[in-house]
């Protein structure tokens, strides 16, 4: 687990990114905390860059839409799935599980 | 409609056909493409598949065939629009009740090198597996032209710690679409990452050893010694095999506000496609997102044989140069002001926005993708 932020530094709506070995975005989707990683699995783009709406993220550089709650796209020109990340909430801290999901399962 | 044919198969065609089988088509799709290869993607090809980070395998544009027959490698030679028959260089002729034209266009030569090794341009794959070829170590190359394509090369040459000129017969580069404070900030960014850059000045002959290259003759006289030469000086929209079809061509395929030709059983989409604009006139874009959002108008008025929906322009394109992302939306070249709204073009982190009579018109900016993708929808909504 590492510690993302304070709840209050990401309102609803915005994003931010964990640089580290694999850099995650983690997004406040309507009060729904999710972190997944922060390149795009199609090109060089960084998701915390890109439009947030409902629980998905558009890719700033070429529009791929990613669900955050299961990393897929669901449109060209990503093909391939990133990766999604635990997070918890607690004490107002954000705190992501850096093993992602796939891992641990 | 019971088969529909689409010319050419990369990024425009490959749309098409997708946007054909989501909006519910469900009879014969015959994809024609000139390329050996399926559909890829081109700009990685001045940027990471050059550079030799992104292998050729990871450029496929989609995993997935829609249910189409695609036949590669194989050109449409011409069309018979009155009978809806397509003829293949194969000697092959399909029927077809719609067409899809998405044939792109080709690079334009630099005059009189057409014998000479060394000189490239760079529009497909096998086009870019050529050029990296031939950048060996201690290679020297000369850009010819400073637009996008020339630039990136540019840019991928450096990386790859090659000595390289850039000549630019314009005076500031990009300054049609970004103005020249801009434009002189892109020449810059050569400068800055030791490119020599000869702006102003026009190529006049290229030296050559009797079958390869070996300088850039310009014309106010000097002599640029080179072991490599690149054209980016633009391409010209592929629609010879259209001659004698009677359809409207000029300078691409003329077609109305929702990329219908003068025969609605026939769309013209991508870097091919000349539309009516709704304020009157024709535009052609050669941008990626274009070539993507198109399809999705023209197949709709295709399947619905008339205009029922307007294609609106996002004008997006992007660019990665030195490191730096370069991003640009709306309509920057008719603007009248510049402003810096964000950040400070001296970091090579900004945003500017476009206006025209005080009105944002377009939007650019570099290395700030997170708030030029709010203020590319808000310039949507308020254009829109
Ligand atoms: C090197 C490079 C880098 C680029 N980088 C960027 C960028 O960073 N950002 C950006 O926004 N845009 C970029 N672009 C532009 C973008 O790639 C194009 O806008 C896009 O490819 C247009 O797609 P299209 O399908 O309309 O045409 P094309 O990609 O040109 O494809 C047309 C296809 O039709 C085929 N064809 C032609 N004639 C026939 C025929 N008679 N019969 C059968 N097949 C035929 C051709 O062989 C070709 O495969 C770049 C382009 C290039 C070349
Ligand atoms: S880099 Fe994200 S869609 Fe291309």
């Amino acid at each position: 687990m590492i510690t993302a932020c304070a709840v209050d530094d990401l309102p609803v709506g915005e994003s931010m990114r964990i640089s580290g070995e694999v850099a995650i975005a983690v997004f406040n989707a309507d009060g729904e905390i999710y972190a997944i990683d922060d390149t795009c699995s199609h090109q060089d783009a960084s998701l915390s860059e890109g439009w947030l709406e409902g629980c998905f993220v558009e890719c700033p550089l070429h529009a791929a839409l990613f669900d955050l709650r299961t990393g897929v796209p669901t449109c060209l020109p990503a093909k391939k799935p990133v990766r999604t990340y635990s997070v918890v909430v607690q004490d107002g801290m954000i705190y992501v599980d850096t093993r992602s999901r796939e891992a641990v399962a | 409609m019971r088969t529909v044919a689409v010319v050419g198969a990369s990024l425009a065609g490959l749309r098409s056909v997708e946007e054909l089988r989501k909006q519910g088509f469900d009879g014969r799709i015959v994809v024609i493409g000139e390329e050996v290869h399926a559909p890829y993607d081109r700009p990685p090809l001045t940027k990471a598949f050059l550079a030799g980070t992104l292998p050729a395998a990871e450029l496929a544009l989609s995993d997935d065939d829609f249910a189409a027959e695609w036949k590669l490698g194989v050109r449409a030679d011409r069309v018979d629009p009155s009978t809806g028959s397509v003829h293949l260089s194969s000697g092959e002729i399909v029927r077809t009740d719609g067409l899809v034209i998405a044939t792109g266009g080709r690079p334009r030569a630099l005059p009189g090198t057409a014998a000479m090794s060394g000189v490239h341009t760079l529009r497909t794959l096998d086009d870019a597996v050529a050029l990296q070829a031939d950048l060996r170590p201690g290679a020297r190359v000369v850009v010819v032209g400073a637009g996008w394509i020339g630039a990136e090369v540019a840019s991928t040459c450096r990386a790859l710690d090659l000595d390289v000129t850039v000549v630019e017969a314009a005076p500031v580069p990009m300054e049609r679409a970004l103005g020249a404070t801009l434009g002189a900030l892109c020449a810059d960014l050569h400068t800055d990452h030791g490119v020599e850059l000869r702006l102003g000045v026009g190529v006049a002959a290229f030296a050559h050893n009797g079958s390869r290259v070996t300088g850039v003759v310009l014309r106010d006289g000097s002599h640029l010694p080179a072991d490599v030469v690149v054209a980016g000086i633009g391409m010209e929209p592929a629609t010879g095999w259209l001659r004698g079809s009677g359809l409207p061509l000029d300078n691409g395929v003329l077609c109305d506000t929702g990329c219908v030709t003068s025969i609605p059983s026939v769309v013209a989409v991508g870097d091919v496609a000349r539309y009516r604009t709704p304020l009157g006139g024709h535009v052609r874009h050669e941008h990626w997102t274009n070539a993507s959002e198109q399809p999705v108008v023209a197949v709709r008025n295709l399947l619905a044989g008339a205009t029922i929906e307007t294609f609106r322009p996002s004008g997006y394109v992007w660019s990665d140069q030195y490191g730096v992302r370069l991003q640009i939306a709306g309509e920057t070249a008719g603007a009248d002001e510049i402003a810096v709204i964000d950040g400070s073009p001296d970091d090579r982190k900004f945003v500017a926005e476009f206006r025209r009579s005080g009105q944002p018109v377009g939007i650019f900016a570099m290395n700030n993708a997170k708030l030029f993708g709010r203020m590319r929808r808000q310039l949507a909504a308020a254009t829109g």
